[in-house]
């Protein structure tokens, strides 16, 4: 089994190669970890990673900027429907459009805007860094044994921007930051999180983990 | 729920812990990785690096370091010092940075901030004030940027500072009094409210903290939404929970997880 985490040039691949790396060695079946920005290893690969961060825009461009990356992930995504995980600006592209400073498009897996978030309550900084509790929109198997909810665990954060879902049953969890704010999507085999598993300690591996084993 | 962050700061010079961490059984008091990960597991927020090496050629032991402590702490890493270039920003992202902060280079060149913030995103782009309050004959005291660890005065106004670089795309501001630094006064409030009211991004609290009651204040009348400290987890005055516990009993919210 290989799980391929797409080098596109964007920001930190390092933390979530180690991550994914240190949730993969404590699972039965071991799964190897590939770095890659070869499309042919993206298309092969059992489970898909695309990681982000930085602009929408910038983002988009780096994943155009790989021959065929763009073909071959659709492929593997919608067509031989392998497991996908976005990771924040990740989970952005999926989106039908992203509206930070221009209108770019996303892959359009998942309907809706990436638009900017406006928390209700002025005190409340932008970016929304640091850590946030979840609220469970539906159950979904990668958040199996996760305690959600205002008592449960927290996830870090790092965003001015947030998929604006136009379908509710793509959500599966959201962050309150002055109002709702995009926090888990999920469509078919692809999930994504706004939030940065890779960041968010122990709550963050486990997630990683009920990917991994995830076979939808 | 959002929460406060609670943030040790490490300052590391060729590699090592300045002055050590002593707060657990380390085999190595001054290894930085050993510290991260202790923090990592205290429940530690964030974790800053505030690299502190003088010689150029000892710059690429930091990197490693940022790499050994992304490989086994899964929990954001802010580093800083001597970043001078898109490239140093470059090279510390990939090597498991999540955020670096800018100081001196932003004051001799305020385009930077925006050169950086343009090609990693405002998310990942600290700039760092040190502030010193100044007199004035005849009118109000204010603050002003100061640098090379407060010994040079720029006579830049550090509200209207903090203000450009926001502008510029810096996605957080660490603010060091300079005139509290290393006294356990507590953070100048009036300083860490006039900046963290006057921008849109977070603002984290740093220089002066002596007790767990600074930390409160920091976030209660300086308005941080996150708070720095180096000495008093450190030396193992107090236990990153402890702080935490101690800003729950006052009503902050925190983060508890286990």
């Amino acid at each position: 089994m290989t799980v391929a985490i797409i080098d596109y040039g964007s920001g930190n691949l390092h933390s979530a190669a180690k991550a994914f790396e240190r949730a993969a060695r404590s699972m039965e079946d071991p799964q190897a970890i590939k770095v890659t920005r070869d499309p042919d290893a993206v298309y092969r690969a059992d489970r898909i990673v695309l990681p982000g961060v930085g602009a929408f825009a910038d983002c988009r461009r780096g994943v155009d900027a790989v021959d065929g990356m763009l073909e071959a992930l659709t492929e593997a995504v919608r067509v031989k429907a392998r497991p996908f995980f976005g990771i924040c600006v990740g989970m952005q592209l999926m989106a039908t459009r992203g509206k930070e400073h221009v209108i770019t498009e996303g892959f359009n897996w998942i309907g809706g805007d990436v638009v900017k978030i406006e928390p209700r309550d002025e005190n409340l900084k932008v970016p929304h860094m640091g850590w946030n509790t979840l609220d469970m929109v539906r159950e979904h198997p990668v958040l199996e044994r996760l305690p959600l909810g205002p008592k449960g665990r927290h996830a870090y954060f790092v965003h001015s921007y947030h998929l604006n879902a136009a379908n509710e049953a793509d959500v599966l969890a959201r962050a309150d930051y002055g109002g709702p704010v995009t926090a888990i999507v999920a469509k078919d085999t692809a999930i994504g999180t706004q939030f940065h598993p890779e960041k968010s300690q122990r709550f963050g591996l486990a997630l990683i983990s009920n990917f991994l084993k995830w076979k939808p | 729920m959002f929460k406060v962050r609670v943030i040790p700061c490490l300052d590391v010079k060729d590699g090592r812990v300045v002055k050590g961490v002593n707060f657990v059984d380390l085999r190595d008091a001054g290894d930085p990785v050993e510290a991260a990960i202790a923090y990592d597991a205290a429940g530690a927020d964030e974790l800053t690096f505030l690299d502190i090496t003088a010689t150029h050629e000892n710059r690429g032991i930091m990197l490693d370091v940022v790499r050994r402590t992304a490989e086994a702490c899964f929990m954001p890493l802010t580093v800083g010092g001597g970043v001078r270039t898109v490239d140093d920003i470059k090279t510390l992202l990939r090597s498991g940075a999540d955020k670096v902060s800018i100081n001196s280079a932003a004051v001799s060149r305020r385009e930077f901030v925006k050169e950086a913030a343009e090609k990693y995103g405002e998310q990942c782009i600290v700039v760092a004030i040190d502030a010193k309050r100044v007199k004035r004959a005849g009118g109000s005291d204010r603050w002003e940027i100061f640098t090379h660890g407060g010994r040079n005065a720029t006579g830049i106004d550090a509200i209207e500072y903090a203000q450009e670089v926001v502008a510029l795309g810096a996605g957080e501001i660490l603010l060091t009094s300079m005139d509290r630094d290393g006294t356990r006064q507590g953070f100048d409030l009036p300083l860490t409210r006039a900046i963290a009211d006057s921008v849109p991004v977070p603002v984290v609290a740093s220089g002066g903290v002596g007790n767990l009651d600074h930390l409160v204040d920091g976030v209660r009348e300086g308005h941080a939404t996150g708070v720095l400290a180096a000495s008093i987890f450190h030396f193992g005055e107090f236990t990153i929970r402890q702080a935490k516990d101690h800003m729950v009993r006052a009503g902050l919210p925190m983060r508890l997880d286990p």
